[in-house]
């Protein structure tokens, strides 16, 4: 990822703390960039990967909002292509002869994989594997993460489950149709006739998915809790690290019963149990074949169990780099940096108690509902505790306004509004009208779309400089920040308004049968005309990206560089390693006296004093000198 | 570069890198087991009444099965006790028992699955059931050769007295409705009992994989490095009884309830 010139240069710093003869001699192009235990060669393999897995997902949902934009037309330009890829039976002709419509299968198939690749194969990663795996040990001080070759191995068994995924377009009968959550017995009945399957291919990816997610996740919380470097106590620790070790354990004890659920249904599709397939299921009028007597709430609960906190996987490193922008740009302590960190761990231990709000309309039963109804409402206390101390540190702040900033701040609003529109869905009463709306769509949007990638994006033009030595454009970094803010705003707000109206987030031609059904009172032609709308903020937020785009892959070469290892004038550690840092990080030996957000402290020469600094006293109120 | 603490302890958490690893992959393992048999709870309670079977399975295999799996756990702590005590020859005699054990677990399970797999429920033409093993030598393309009993009723089956006789049951092809072994796709029970006890043996399999390459093949290290070849022993130890451990939840809920 770097320039030759810049890795002569780190390898020439990182020569001096050799010494092991053989461990130090110079690996092939191979062994530096796919089989590298360098955890922030690993980083950017899982950013690279990821990015390109979020643009595949995006492209999906692009197809998806034309078929509901224009139901019965054919896909513009690309539809040849499509019908190659996709075969006759997904890809028909238009009333006009235009080749390229989408049938409802593949409509369905790009639904539930627009889901799982936006999931598990772009946004976890990104956050966990490419953040986590590349700032934290950084911001630590550890020289690499605990257990290296687990960590290469957790990108590699990442990447084999995303091939699988990808691949599974390519074999009869396409993809996984049922959803990015796979409710049985609609995962087990569909395109039951193919095997292996689309769902074989789902559920296998999602075991190398688990399984690379759990090598990641011991390797964190091990990094966090052993190396810390001398001085780095728990109430040291920069935020980030604080997300990334609670997020860790959601991963670490949420996935295994995904895994658990996911043999199981194996078993259905493969060896003909019945664990979710209930006794006298009927498939098109005829009794489907299986022993009976499973059940497919069981699947939604193990299912939920993980999907929940998995929700606070996506928000909270999102969270953790917002924090760290902003405690950088406004040039003050984070307010309420304790209440964030108990509010994260809150969050962590809540989210295993809320699972069930995704299933108040399965007739699991009102007391269930009224339990988890509470404990949903617990839930949004910690948020909102973390998000109020994210809004209060700018108060009174000198805020500098550079792209990352943009983006963080952009951030806490669009948070905000998924997040208080999830309070309705919160409420099991309110929740059954809203239930499968757009409204549902909406809000979770609104927090893992403006909101976690928004995170993302200030992550990356934030540490960017860092991981390459160059900083990237401002210019067009602003003009993909304010594009990207009114498009994602422009494709999710009207959702809300469709859901309230009732429109089903299920219907692949965009709810026409529905508003066409004779003397039904439908939907309205406004509710349906934004769907024309949302189609076109989509392409717009598409195009928005290409700057960023170019921004990422020109700026390594030939963005400006950085003049110091410390461009932002930061306090954590991270900014304390040469730039690009070499393999074992730190050229010096680094001992913490300070918490991680000492900015416009008194009485020092410049108005950020790093974690490794023992700085100079610090005058009292009557301006004595007092050690700190 | 060197990782801290990959022997040693760090001084405030007294662990070593490794150890605070396995214990939280074994945690990871928990949910995993606790997710299968949250599952066997919810398919037990929410089955009709008189659909789930009892005594299926023989508890004595499963009962020496567990013992040996014990035995095969204070074997391995003693292995490394040995090691700890500087006693090489010691430790390859007690680990050597643990491989031992967990192979005779592994062939007693074989013994028990490919049992399943040869029992055999027939529902015959005049609404009879057939129940019983398979005799693959004596069955033909026209007749199926059992040695079982007959039922009037599906239901009989679910827990069947242990004082039932059993005698060789001939049955032409044609008079046979439906044929299906104790496989997997049996019933819920079959099925858990398949999914719970496969994924154990592949645990099995995983461990005494790793605790045979540190016997064998891997035990240079006890030369030039013993105190990480201890701590390695001591990891794969944790696991194995974890494992163990496991064993000893399946065997009542399966065997025994």
């Amino acid at each position: 990822m770097q320039s030759g010139h810049q890795e002569q240069q780190s390898h020439a710093t990182h020569d001096d703390h050799g010494g092991h003869g053989a461990e130090h001699h110079e690996p092939g192009f191979f062994g530096k960039y796919f089989f590298s235990t360098d955890h922030k060669v690993v980083g950017i393999q899982y950013a690279v990967t990821a990015l390109l897995f979020m643009l595949f997902g995006f492209s999906l949902m692009l197809l998806m909002r034309w078929q509901i934009a224009h139901p019965g037309q054919a896909v513009p330009i690309i539809g040849e292509l499509l019908l190659r890829i996709h075969g006759a039976d997904m890809i028909g002709k238009a009333d006009n002869g235009a080749v390229g419509v989408i049938s409802g299968d593949l409509y369905n198939s790009y639904g539930a994989m627009h889901g799982t690749i936006m999931v598990f194969l772009a946004i976890v990663p990104l956050l966990t594997g490419a953040f986590g795996n590349y700032v934290m040990p950084l911001q630590i001080g550890a020289p690499d993460m605990a257990f290296p070759r687990l960590n290469m191995m957790s990108y590699q068994v990442y990447f084999l489950g995303g091939v699988t995924m990808f691949a599974s377009f390519f074999i009869p009968g396409g993809a996984a149709k049922s959803g990015w959550t796979s409710y049985s017995p609609l995962a087990s009945i569909t395109e039951a006739s193919h095997h292996p399957n689309g769902q074989t291919f789902w559920l296998i990816g999602m075991v190398f998915l688990i399984t690379s997610s759990l090598l990641g996740s011991v390797n964190i919380i091990t990094t966090i809790i052993q190396l810390r470097a001398k001085g780095m106590t728990w109430m040291r620790l920069p935020f980030f690290v604080w997300a990334q070790l609670v997020t860790a354990f959601l991963l670490l004890l949420a996935f295994p019963p995904l895994e658990a659920a996911g043999v199981l249904q194996l078993m259905d599709n493969v060896f003909g149990t019945s664990f979710f397939l209930p006794t006298g299921l009927m498939v098109s009028g005829v009794p489907f074949h299986s022993a009976g007597g499973g059940s497919p709430l069981l699947w939604q609960h193990l299912f939920w169990f993980l999907a929940h906190p998995e929700v606070y996987v996506l928000i909270l490193p999102g969270l953790g780099i917002v924090a760290e922008v902003i405690a950088n740009n406004t040039r003050k302590p984070l307010w309420g940096y304790k209440s964030m960190v108990y509010g994260a761990m809150s969050l962590g231990f809540l989210s295993f108690v809320v699972w069930a709000h995704h299933m108040y309309l399965t007739g699991m039963g009102t007391r269930i509902a009224t339990f988890f109804q509470t404990t949903t409402m617990m839930i949004s206390i910690p948020s909102v505790i973390i998000l109020t101390t994210l809004l209060i540190s700018l108060w009174g702040g000198s805020i500098r306004f550079n792209t990352p900033m943009l983006f963080a701040v952009g951030f806490l609003p669009m948070f905000g509004i998924g997040g208080l529109t999830g309070l309705p869905l919160g409420f099991n009463a309110s929740d059954i009208q809203l239930h499968d709306t757009y409204y549902v769509i909406g809000h979770f949007h609104y927090v893992v779309a403006p909101g976690t990638i928004f995170a993302i994006f200030a992550g990356i033009y934030y540490w960017y400089p860092k991981a390459t030595g160059r900083m990237m454009n401002e210019y067009w970094g602003k003009v993909h920040f304010v594009l990207s803010m009114i498009f994602m705003n422009m494709i999710f707000m009207p959702m809300f308004f469709q859901g309230l109206a009732g429109m089903s987030r299920r219907m692949y031609d965009g709810g026409q049968t529905y508003a066409a059904a004779g003397d039904m009172p439908g939907l309205s032609p406004i509710i349906l005309g934004l769907n024309g709308w949302i189609f076109v903020a989509a392409v717009c937020l598409g195009v928005a990206q290409i700057p960023f785009i170019i921004n990422f892959f020109y700026s390594m070469n030939y963005g400006k560089k950085v003049t110091s290892d410390n461009p932002w004038d930061a306090t954590t550690l991270e900014w304390q390693t040469p730039t690009p840092p070499g393999h074992g990080n730190f050229t010096k030996h680094i001992e913490v006296y300070r918490g991680p957000y000492d900015y416009s402290l008194p009485g020092q020469d410049t108005d950020f004093t790093p974690q490794n600094e023992p700085g100079k006293p610090v005058p009292d109120i009557h301006g004595h000198p007092v050690h700190s | 570069m060197d990782i801290p603490y990959t022997v040693e302890r760090r001084p405030d958490t007294g662990l070593y890198n490794a150890k605070i690893g396995v214990w939280l992959f074994l945690a990871s393992e928990v949910m995993l087991f606790g997710a299968l048999f949250s599952s066997y709870i919810l398919l037990r309670v929410g089955a009709n009444p008189g659909t789930w079977p009892h005594h299926w399975l023989d508890w004595r295999l499963g009962g020496f099965n567990t013992i040996v799996l014990i035995t095969s756990s204070v074997t391995n702590v003693l292995a490394w006790a040995s090691l700890k005590l500087n006693q090489w020859d010691k430790y390859r005699f007690y680990q050597g028992v643990t491989i031992f054990c967990a192979l005779l677990f592994l062939g007693v399970k074989t013994y028990e699955y490919v049992d399943k797999f040869h029992h055999y429920e027939i529902v015959l033409k005049d609404g009879r059931i057939a129940d019983g093993h398979i005799q693959p030598d004596e069955t033909t393309v026209e007749k199926v050769v059992v040695e079982g009993h007959y039922v009037k009723e599906h239901a009989e089956l679910m827990d069947v007295p242990p004082t039932v006789v059993h005698t060789k049951i001939e049955i032409p092809r044609s008079e046979i409705v439906t044929m299906q072994n104790y496989g997997p796709a049996h019933n819920n029970f079959t099925g858990l009992y398949f999914t719970m006890t496969g994924l154990h043996v592949l645990h099995i399999i995983g461990g005494i994989l790793v605790i045979y390459m540190l016997w064998g093949p891997l035990n240079g290290m006890w030369k030039t490095d013993p105190e990480r070849y201890t701590n390695r022993v001591e990891v794969a130890g944790l696991f194995w009884c974890f494992v163990d451990l496991v064993w000893i939840f399946i065997f009542p809920t399966l065997y025994l309830l």
